[in-house]
């Protein structure tokens, strides 16, 4: 990119920009608006669906309506592996903010493994609900409040899978490096958007003191 | 030498020239067919150009105005004199559903997106807009979205819970079959396509303007924009919500609105009145933005008191949030709450009022020029007022019990969103038409055309106020002669007709000047926003050299001297574009842009048979997902042309 391609720059005043960068991370990004506003859709979403929980468990004598409260156990082993995956997504992060190959490949494949292994659990945490979704309007709520989670798990799952593969295989260009930098700024939310879905579907049907 | 390292050098070739020389150049005519969409058939399907995207938008989205004008035109002509028989309840019900959900959802809306989709990129000296590709998504969904409300209504499966569909009725005890599945997924597929398209129109604003745009000059009509999109992405999850439960109720058998259950039917009022009522201002605050265009052009000066017009906006914004709990006055809510809802409703009042006296002082102190635009225009502050004025009305709680589902309802909504949305957006046909198509619209049957709209407009919504204090019910297929209804009706139908003629016109105007309109220029009002600098129509990439902006109405506000007047460095045989800080729109670095591809509307596709499955059985949910995440997977995977591009050109940060 040399400015010595743009003659007429000089001539007659022109703002040149051909030295600028080709990519650049974070907000400058135009990407990391657009994942910040799917951020804010899904938070929408989200904040939205646990309205409804509490507005429902407002107008209900019972709660959970003639069902258990679901079992702490794997809903708390995700929650513990979820936290512990923000480690490896925040190397991952860093490194393709350095522009470290292997490190991005390394780490990017450590997160990968943790996503695989919530989803496992995931399908325990169903099982675990004490509740079918048709039983009434607490079962309906608490699934779909999990299930659109699960949502986001999968859709992320995917698309780390995706780039993890074309990490080793190419092409690559900076961009990509990008790439990896928002996905990891969305696992955040998807880790950051489970904690309070945690605390309601798993403590909000639980008996507080008043 | 490997197939990719060729590439890279060929590319390294291409990229080497560099734009900003003068229009007409071979620099300009590269970067022409550079930003062009493919040629032929295949071409079409693959094209991502904003403009082909956006004029694509604009058109179906008209094609849906025009589907329920006729919807309306049906039931009026039924309503036009006592115990007609030309529709029964049952085809009653479905037309008036169609109206709504078809005006609400297939024209308003996306109308004002699709508008900016094309304007905004322009406005803001923009080659693009931020995710073309997703552009593209958005737009095929919708048109899928939209077909299949209207493919159902034509197996007389069209909804007929009414466009806000309420629970119980609209839930599987009381609307068996699948005419409220239609629906509810036709709304998913119309709210993505909306969401998406805010996405786009925010990252464009924020990230894609001309070095020197700062925010505090950005044209109002974007602000307009990018107020609309924010509230998009708060606004539009919740009928997703609202009528994803719906439809799960319906299929799967979950409780969430049935109360034998646990449910609350409440609980979908909220939701969808939490969406609905800024659904309105959706609809409304992109008509201001028309409106901040075309007065301080007819007024040739610059709009009076710009900050406190972004500030109102904004304000805005912000208020139509608070107040979704007045469509519900009539269900068993707390006094307290209904008294703060009715405090609310007034208060945004206020901010209507200072834009308003914002133009009034801008035509006032300036020369004013009554082409058919600014008719359109004025023909707002008219409409607008009545509406407004029953609107606080119907704000004040004793007063809405009385009318509830009257026709003085029907009359107040349609003052407010034609007034609001229709005349404004007639009027930006007339203003922004000669940019679009290099011809201008002619101005006497352009005029004709408003008169017929306006007058017709009156006769058709003014009576049924009358109607409805006089106790006409809405959404009634009929009613008995010797009510005393029958004269105010016939008015009104009349009216609709009028109404329905002066809209014919304008098309017929449209038209008509595609070919035989005075050639149009680039700057025929003599407008001081950036998309009169350029051609018309533009070319497409927009602007052969980016510029630079140094005043609010940069073409009114020239560069002074010595500052640069355009931008260069840009690639001219890939797709470069700037991109820029967020408040000060100082360049920040250069990106690609993508190619056009066939995978947005092949993914698009993959969708819609989920979708539509989904009507069906849930499992088709799990099914189809596997051709639709393999589209997206091939849509997001590089190709090597692209790849060797991005790498001629890169840069590290
Ligand atoms: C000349 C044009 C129009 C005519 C003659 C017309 C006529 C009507 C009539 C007669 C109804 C009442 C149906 C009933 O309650 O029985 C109605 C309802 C409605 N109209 Fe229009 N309309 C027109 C344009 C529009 C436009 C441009 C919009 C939106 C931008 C719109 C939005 C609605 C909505 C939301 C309803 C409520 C539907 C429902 O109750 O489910 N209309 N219209
Ligand atoms: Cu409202």
């Amino acid at each position: 990119m040399t400015t010595a391609a743009t003659p007429a720059s000089r001539s007659d005043a022109t703002l040149d920009v051909s030295g600028l960068p080709s990519f650049r991370f974070s907000h400058h990004s135009p990407m990391w608006w657009g994942t910040l506003g799917m951020i804010a859709i899904e938070g929408t979403v989200f904040a939205l669906a646990i309205a409804s929980y509490f507005y429902l468990r407002m107008h209900s004598n019972t709660w959970p309506m003639f069902a258990l409260p679901p079992d702490l156990f794997w809903g708390t082993l995700n929650t513990a592996v979820m936290l512990g995956s923000l480690v490896p997504n925040q190397l991952a992060k860093s490194a393709s903010e350095r522009l470290d190959l292997p490190a991005v490949r390394l780490w990017l494949s450590v997160a990968l493994v943790f996503a695989f292994l919530f989803l496992g659990v995931r399908v325990m945490e169903f099982a675990s609900l004490n509740v079918r979704w048709d039983s009434n309007a607490y079962g309906s709520i608490v699934w779909t409040l999990l299930g659109l989670h699960t949502t986001h798990l999968i859709t992320d799952t995917i698309d780390t899978t995706v780039l993890d593969v074309l990490f080793f295989t190419g092409p690559l260009d900076g961009r990509r490096f990008v790439d990896v930098s928002e996905n990891c700024f969305y696992w955040y939310f998807v880790v950051g958007s489970w904690l309070p879905i945690y605390l309601v579907i798993y403590w909000g049907a639980r008996p507080w003191p008043s | 030498m490997t197939h990719a390292t060729l590439e890279a050098s060929m590319a390294a070739d291409r990229v080497r020239m560099k734009d900003g020389p003068p229009a007409g150049s071979r620099e300009a005519r590269a970067l022409d067919v550079t930003w062009d969409d493919p040629p032929g058939l295949l071409g079409w399907f693959c094209a991502i150009n904003h403009k082909t995207i956006a004029k694509r938008f604009i058109v179906t989205t008209l094609g849906f105005f025009a589907a329920g004008g006729l919807i309306a035109a049906v039931m009026r002509m039924q309503l036009s004199r006592p115990e007609n028989t030309l529709v029964g309840p049952d085809m009653y019900n479905q037309l008036f559903t169609m109206h709504g959900t078809t005006m609400m959802f297939l024209f308003a809306v996306p109308v004002m997106q699709a508008v900016a989709i094309y304007l905004v990129p322009l406005m803001v000296g923009s080659r693009t807009v931020a995710f073309p590709r997703m552009n593209a998504f958005a737009y095929w969904i919708f048109l899928f979205g939209g077909l299949m409300l209207y493919a159902a209504f034509f197996v007389n499966s069209g909804p007929d819970a009414g466009w806000f569909a309420y629970v119980p009725l609209a839930g599987p005890d009381y609307s068996p079959g699948k005419r409220v599945d239609f629906w509810a997924q036709m709304i998913t597929f119309t709210e993505l396509s909306g969401l998406i398209e805010a996405i786009v129109i925010i990252a464009t604003v924020f990230k894609m303007r001309a070095p020197g745009m700062t925010l505090n000059r950005m044209p109002l009509l974007v602000w307009s924009n990018l107020v609309t999109s924010f509230m998009v992405l708060f606004a539009m999850p919740a009928v997703m919500l609202a009528s994803t439960a719906l439809i799960l109720d319906r299929l799967v058998g979950t409780h969430f609105y049935n109360p034998a259950e646990g449910g609350d039917p409440l609980l979908w009022q909220h939701l969808f009145w939490f969406f609905g009522h800024p659904e309105v201002y959706l609809i409304f605050i992109p008509g201001l933005g028309f409106l901040s265009s075309v007065i301080p052009t007819f007024s040739r000066r610059p709009i009076y008191g710009y900050t406190a017009m972004v500030l109102s906006l904004v304000a805005t914004g912000f208020l139509a949030f608070g107040l979704w709990v007045h469509h519900m006055f009539a269900t068993n809510l707390p006094e307290l709450g209904k008294a703060f809802f009715t405090a609310m409703s007034m208060l945004i009042a206020i901010p209507s009022a200072l834009q308003i006296f914002c133009w009034i002082a801008t035509m006032w102190t300036g020369r004013l020029n009554l082409k058919t635009p600014m008719l359109f225009v004025l023909a707002f502050f008219f409409i607008l007022v009545l509406g407004g004025l029953t609107g606080l009305m119907l704000g004040a709680v004793p007063l809405d019990l009385q009318v509830h589902d009257t026709y003085f309802v029907v009359a107040h909504l349609h003052y407010v969103l034609i007034g609001g949305a229709v005349f404004p957006l007639f009027g930006a046909f007339y203003y922004w038409y000669p940019k679009i198509k290099g011809r201008m619209m002619g101005e006497a049957l352009g005029k004709a055309s408003f008169w017929l709209m306006f007058i017709g407009f009156n006769a058709a919504f003014f009576p049924m106020h009358w109607l409805g204090l006089h106790g006409m019910p809405r959404r009634v297929y009929t009613y008995q002669a010797g009510m005393g209804w029958d004269g105010m009706n016939l008015l009104s139908t009349l009216g609709a007709f009028t109404f329905a003629a002066g809209v014919f016109l304008s098309l017929v105007n449209a038209v008509a000047s595609a070919r035989r309109g005075a050639v149009a220029g680039a700057d025929p009002w003599g407008a001081g926003t950036l998309e009169w600098s350029i051609a018309s129509p533009p070319p497409p990439c927009n602007f052969h050299a980016i510029p630079t902006v140094h005043g609010r109405d940069p073409l009114w506000q020239p560069a002074p001297g010595g500052a640069p007047a355009r931008v260069s460095g840009l690639a001219v045989n890939v797709r470069e574009v700037l991109v820029t800080s967020v408040i000060d729109a100082l360049p920040d670095h250069r990106m690609t842009s993508p190619n056009p591809s066939p995978w947005p509307f092949l993914t698009a596709l993959a969708t819609t048979v989920l979708f539509i499955g989904s009507i069906f059985t849930p499992w088709a949910v799990v099914w189809a997902a596997i051709p639709a995440t393999i589209a997206t997977i091939l849509w997001f995977w590089p190709k090597h042309k692209d790849n060797s591009e991005d790498l001629a050109l890169e840069k590290a940060p």
